[in-house]
């Protein structure tokens, strides 16, 4: 403590009088990083965080220019691509970072969910996570129509119409999502407000509880891997260290697929013209979109769409559920079990989204 | 019909209604159906004779509740033949061929009747046909020509928008061919019957046959219909210039006009031919191999100079189009945004079937006035082109620079790691 009091300087000593920083300057310094053989699974988070970043950054960017109507939204984004100085360079990081990070989202919860990170007293580490992947997904959903081209407009009325499927509130769902019966300007406008107020405000609220919740329990042991067997690297600055040479990487790949692969922009949606042949959702909904296709028409005297949808709203339930259901020991029977059913939703989704692509 | 066999026919007519009597229904129930007792009386009788009650009933007549009686006369509430059939009734019978634009015309040619199912209905029918070739040789008495029961066919008659009906745009070629490519059915008429074998290779029919375009022109759109008549020399670019306006009215005011009179040519068909009319190439333009105006035109007059100039002009705004397409699918195909100026490329591609219409004018300050700006839109398309090549050699230079210090930094971040690692 007094070493740490000497080295402050005075601007450090005027915020932490006011702002009380001591606690947190504390756990930083004192916080450490487990090595064993799965440590390279605790950079996804920090990856998935970074590229969150650079969503944020690059998203505001773009606010500067982007008109949310029918009428201007392809043009704005249009006039960012060819006009504005490094608007092209903007969009296709905003565009190819938000696909990346969904990706390491999708690693980081796996791994989590297979190390059974998310054991006591983790539980809410893993549900505010699991709801952070669902408020990304959202991101998605919303951000891909956004340019209001043609691909994104019949994906979203594709999308919407599934949520209409939902029993009971499905109705309602669709209304709400569209802003009406059928896809507008209306469902652009309200899907860029979910998209650039709703759920950033979510996001600060529920990453901040994440966030907040990793530094407080530190780093989760694997199962098997003991605490007496490993040795503690310091989080700071070690191991961000290590953490900021994977953010520089990702920065570099960011940079070369924007540059040697631009996000393309595509045609202007016209709600008049046929559907294109071949529509789909982004790949990270791909899966699903899939299976709904797999179920038969009917199953009894109900809408195989239906059951499907209940299905993946009871898979998303029991998901968050994990850390309450698994409670055994972790090599216990129950234990394997789990880790057995994460590996097979791994192939699942792994499986449905190439045939969704091959198909 | 012999006295014989019209008794047969009377006796199977009565043992045809006993029938049905015998089966226990009355004999009033004839007459309750639409066609009274010429539906069930010649239904009955099977063969020939119920071959017209059987079409007649998917006619558009029949659809209107247009009775046999209606054209045949007779009275169908009688259910004797003789009766029902007698002259006294009004019973025509079957008209002869002669007489069959007026029977048709009883009702066709009637305004005041005709607007109770179709205010718009044409009724000039009958006058049209009788001011036609067919028209004309069947008042002199030639009973092959053609009459309305030979297009439209007679009780089974299709409204002219059905496709089944022989009529309807992509069956007409057919239609008129029954008789026109028949060359033994025409050896008396002494014309060529080959008019619809070349027209099946014609730019309009395949516009038609092969892509369903209705607009496309078929035999009657050029000869007429009920007025079928060979266009003549004088009257073959008002013909075409129906669907060709702008064609049609330059070639009106272009010096060919006076020149094309004189050689006794008939106008658009010189070069486009008549039946078998040709998608059009800029090769017929010009004074190379293939260009028609060389057929005329020697080297060096001023026609043959002309043609010279225009084709250069065409080839001159094509190829801009060309090239400017070529640089921006080049820029579109490594991800640049260049669909601005592939849409401001339409204006130089219009501009370019613009002058492909303007040759018709056979002056050269014409066509130019079209084609320079449609070269300006092309030049700056090309350019937009050009400057989104280059913008992406930028911009990978840029990103080689700046993985180069994204490197740097993550080398000089390795080498501290390990540093504080064996320290450590």
């Amino acid at each position: 403590m007094n070493s740490l009091s000497n080295q402050d300087n005075k601007t450090i000593a005027w915020l932490r009088e006011r702002l009380g920083l001591l606690p947190l300057l504390q756990l930083v310094r004192e916080k450490k990083v487990p090595l064993h053989r799965h440590t390279l699974w605790y950079y996804l988070g920090g990856m998935t965080l970074f590229l969150f970043l650079v969503q944020v950054t690059t998203g505001i960017l773009l606010l500067l220019y982007y008109r949310p109507s029918a009428e201007n939204a392809f043009e704005s984004v249009q006039f960012i691509m060819t006009s504005v100085n490094f608007g092209w360079l903007i969009r296709s990081i905003h565009s190819w970072s938000a696909n990346l990070m969904i990706a390491t989202m999708f690693v980081h919860m796996f791994s989590v969910y297979l190390l059974k990170a998310y054991r006591k007293p983790r539980e809410m580490t893993w549900v505010t996570g699991s709801l952070l992947l669902f408020i990304v997904l959202g991101f998605g959903f919303s951000g891909y129509l956004l340019p209001w081209n043609k691909t994104a407009f019949f994906a979203t009325k594709v999308g919407t119409e599934i949520a209409g499927i939902v029993p009971v509130a499905g109705g309602f769902l669709l209304r709400f999502l569209r802003g009406g019966d059928n896809v507008t300007g209306a469902t652009l406008t309200r899907f860029f407000g979910f998209h650039v107020a709703v759920l950033p405000a979510l996001t600060t609220l529920v990453l901040g509880v994440h966030l907040w919740l990793v530094q407080w329990h530190g780093m989760s042991l694997p199962p098997g891997v003991r605490d007496t067997d490993v040795k503690q690297r310091n989080f700071v600055p070690d191991f961000a260290m290590h953490d900021a040479m994977g953010w520089l990487v990702a920065l570099g790949i960011l940079a070369a697929l924007a540059a040697i692969f631009p996000w393309e922009l595509g045609q202007k949606a016209d709600p008049f013209a046929p559907a294109p042949a071949g529509i789909r959702p982004e790949w990270f909904f791909l899966f699903m979109f899939e299976t709904l296709k797999f179920i038969p028409a009917k199953i009894g005297f109900v809408d195989g769409d239906v059951i499907g949808i209940l299905a993946f709203g009871l898979a998303g339930v029991w998901w968050l559920s994990v850390p309450f259901l698994d409670r055994g020991r972790p090599n216990g029977k129950v234990g394997r079990l789990f880790t057995a059913m994460g590996a097979v939703a791994v192939l699942y989704i792994v499986v449905m989204t190439m045939v969704g692509y091959l198909a | 019909m012999g006295v014989a066999r019209m008794h047969a026919v009377r006796t199977l007519i009565v043992a045809g209604l006993l029938v049905p009597w015998a089966m226990g229904q009355t004999s009033g129930a004839a007459t309750d159906t639409a066609g009274g007792t010429c539906v069930s009386c010649h239904g009955s009788l099977g063969g020939e004779f119920a071959a017209p009650v059987e079409v007649e009933q998917t006619s558009v007549h029949h659809q209107h509740g247009i009775s046999c009686a209606d054209c045949h006369g007779g009275n169908p509430a009688q259910a004797d033949p003789d009766q029902a059939m007698s002259p006294a009734a009004g019973f025509v019978g079957r008209p002869k061929r002669h007489d069959i634009p007026r029977f048709c015309g009883k009702c066709h040619s009637d305004a005041v009747y005709m607007k109770r199912f179709d205010p718009s209905l044409r009724v000039d029918q009958e006058t049209e046909y009788r001011t036609s070739v067919h028209g004309t040789l069947l008042r002199q008495g030639d009973q092959k020509v053609a009459n309305c029961i030979s297009c439209h066919g007679h009780h089974g008659i299709l409204p002219v928008a059905s496709p089944k009906a022989p009529v309807y745009p992509t069956n007409v070629a057919r239609t008129c061919g029954a008789c026109h490519a028949d060359a033994a059915y025409m050896q008396p008429y002494a014309i060529p019957t080959n008019q619809v074998e070349e027209y099946k290779k014609s730019v309009h029919a395949n516009a038609l046959m092969n892509k369903q375009d209705l607009s496309a022109p078929t035999c009657n759109d050029c000869h007429g219909n009920h007025g079928a008549t060979p266009p003549g020399v004088d009257s073959v670019a008002n013909v075409c210039g129906t669907c060709h306006v702008r064609q049609s009215e330059m070639f009106q005011d272009s010096p060919h006009r006076p020149a094309f009179a004189a050689m006794q040519l008939p106008g658009c068909v010189a070069c486009h031919g008549n039946h078998q009319v040709e998608p059009t190439t800029d090769e017929m333009l010009g004074v190379g191999d293939g260009a028609f105006c060389v057929r005329c035109h020697v080297a060096d007059d001023p026609g043959f100079q002309a043609a010279r100039q225009m084709r250069a002009s065409v080839d001159e705004l094509a190829g801009h189009i060309s090239s400017a397409e070529q640089v921006l699918q080049q820029a579109q195909n490594a991800g640049m945004e260049v669909s601005r100026p592939l849409f401001d490329l339409q204006e130089a591609g219009s501009a370019l079937v613009q002058a492909r219409v303007s040759v018709h004018s056979f002056s050269p300050a014409q066509l130019e006035s079209v084609v320079k700006p449609g070269l300006d839109v092309a030049s700056k398309a090309h350019q937009a082109g050009e400057d989104a090549l280059h913008e992406l050699n930028v911009r990978r230079l840029g990103l080689a620079a700046s993985l180069v210090v994204i490197l740097l930094a993550v080398v000089a971040i390795y080498f501290k790691v390990r540093q504080m690692d064996s320290g450590a």
